[in-house]
């Protein structure tokens, strides 16, 4: 078998390996959609109750609560970025990060001081290679989220905000995540979540949900102790549904990655198929000429000899 | 008979839903009942049981839960149980309760405890 040949044969060989790994991981990341998406359905009826709630209260009481007012000089803004602990899923990761980075520059025009808190190890490890301060990080499950996940991450979310902002606290809460909008479509997108802004265009959970006037509730004890005790889940349940949504749209990117992996690697393994066959049909196209010409030549030096 | 719709949710699933004529839950300053057309109400949960005597199909019945702190949302006779943790009883394992139980006490774990408190005074009330 001539060299070239050879060499072919082992790169489709190698090609040939690479294709089943990532086909694999397509039909893993497939099945893990369905299940996220499963996730993210049967969480959906707390969000919105929730949301309904916290509406209610906000818009049925003339309570003053710090979450709910806007600071008139707000200067220290928490920004929270959702992204995977696993590469390999394409843009996934860096369209969280530059929608992280747009909402940054944004807030620092705004005047406001941005403190970072991150999910997933992509997201550390960009702000670790870049010396950027960290507040807060967390790892270790953006593949398949909990609720008590999101209690851990929202939990010092609701003691910056709930902490002054002399001593230290934020005024604003944002969350950046990657939202799953279907199988083919995720897009990195940026919410504030506190202080809450009603009737504004925006994604996730949206109070009102166009219900119109919502009638005028009794509050057990009081509206303040409602709110109190409401809020911080109301955090919790937005940074869930974040998580969730984060975690379909992890699995959805890597499933598309795959997918044109597993294509590249065949359309690959094609070209070198040809290529292959070239070289062995030029391997023998040699092996006859040089045959023929052996021959001939043999011929000739007979003819020669006979004279 | 005028029903009231109760919809009883956790963090991460929807636990009971269907019609009720009563549901009694325990408020922060106290147990509550809510019957169909009550004023619309908002109330903070306490970690207890919660009774739902069930109306429709079936005939009346009694489903009791443990919910693990929450709220309380009623308006327009559409009642809300938002709790993070929520388990019918039928769902509660007692001797796994009673062991989690046993185990706080003697680890003097409060929230544990209460847990498995809860759970096993949810599943008393059903009996």
């Amino acid at each position: 078998m001539g060299a070239q040949l050879r060499v072919y044969k082992r790169r489709i060989k190698s090609v040939t390996a690479t294709k089943k790994i990532t086909r694999a991981m397509e039909m893993i990341a497939a099945s893990r959609i369905i299940k996220a998406q499963r996730k993210v359905a049967a969480s959906e009826p707390y969000a919105s109750e929730l949301t309904r709630a916290v509406t209610a209260v906000a818009q049925g009481s003339d309570a003053k609560h710090p979450l709910l007012t806007e600071a008139e000089q707000p200067k220290r803004a928490a920004v929270l970025l959702i992204t995977s602990d696993r590469g390999l899923a394409g843009g996934y990761n860096s369209n969280a990060i530059k929608g992280a980075e747009q909402l940054n520059e944004r807030l620092a025009a705004e005047g406001k001081e941005v403190v970072s808190y991150i999910v997933g190890s992509k997201g550390v490890a960009y702000y670790g290679f870049r010396n950027r301060p960290v507040k807060e990080s967390f790892t270790g499950f953006t593949d398949n989220p909990t609720y008590a996940d999101a209690k851990a991450v929202a939990a010092p979310l609701i003691e910056a905000v709930q902490t002054e902002t002399a001593e230290g606290g934020v005024d604003e809460l944002h969350i950046v995540y990657t939202e799953f909008i279907s199988m083919m479509t995720q897009t990195a997108v940026d919410a504030r979540m506190l202080p809450l802004s009603f009737g504004e265009g925006g994604t996730g959970p949206q109070p009102g949900g166009g219900k119109g006037v919502l009638p005028l509730y009794d509050f057990e004890p009081s509206a303040e102790d409602v709110l109190d005790a409401l809020l911080p889940r109301y955090v919790e349940s937005r940074v869930y549904n974040a998580l969730l949504q984060a975690a379909a749209s992890k699995h959805a990117a890597t499933r598309r990655a795959m997918k044109s992996a597993t294509d590249n690697a065949e359309e690959l393994i094609k070209s070198l198929t040809r290529l292959a066959n070239a070289a062995r049909q030029a391997d023998i196209t040699q092996e006859i000429s040089e045959i023929v010409g052996g021959a001939s030549a043999l011929a000739d030096a007979n003819a020669g000899s006979d004279r | 008979m005028a029903e009231l719709h109760v919809e009883l949710v956790a963090a991460d699933r929807k636990v009971w839903s269907g019609e009720a004529s009563l549901v009694v839950a325990r408020t922060s300053s106290g147990d509550i009942g809510v019957m169909p057309g009550h004023q619309p109400l908002l109330g903070v949960l306490e970690s207890g049981p919660v009774t739902i005597r069930t109306t429709g199909e079936s005939g009346g019945g009694t489903v009791v839960a443990a919910v693990h702190g929450g709220f309380i949302s009623f308006a327009d006779n559409q009642l809300s149980l938002l709790a993070e943790v929520a388990e019918l009883t039928d769902e509660i394992d007692v001797e796994r309760a009673e062991r989690a139980l046993e185990d706080a006490k003697s680890k003097a774990d409060e929230d544990a405890e209460k847990r498995a408190d809860v759970r096993l005074r949810a599943v008393t009330a059903a009996r």
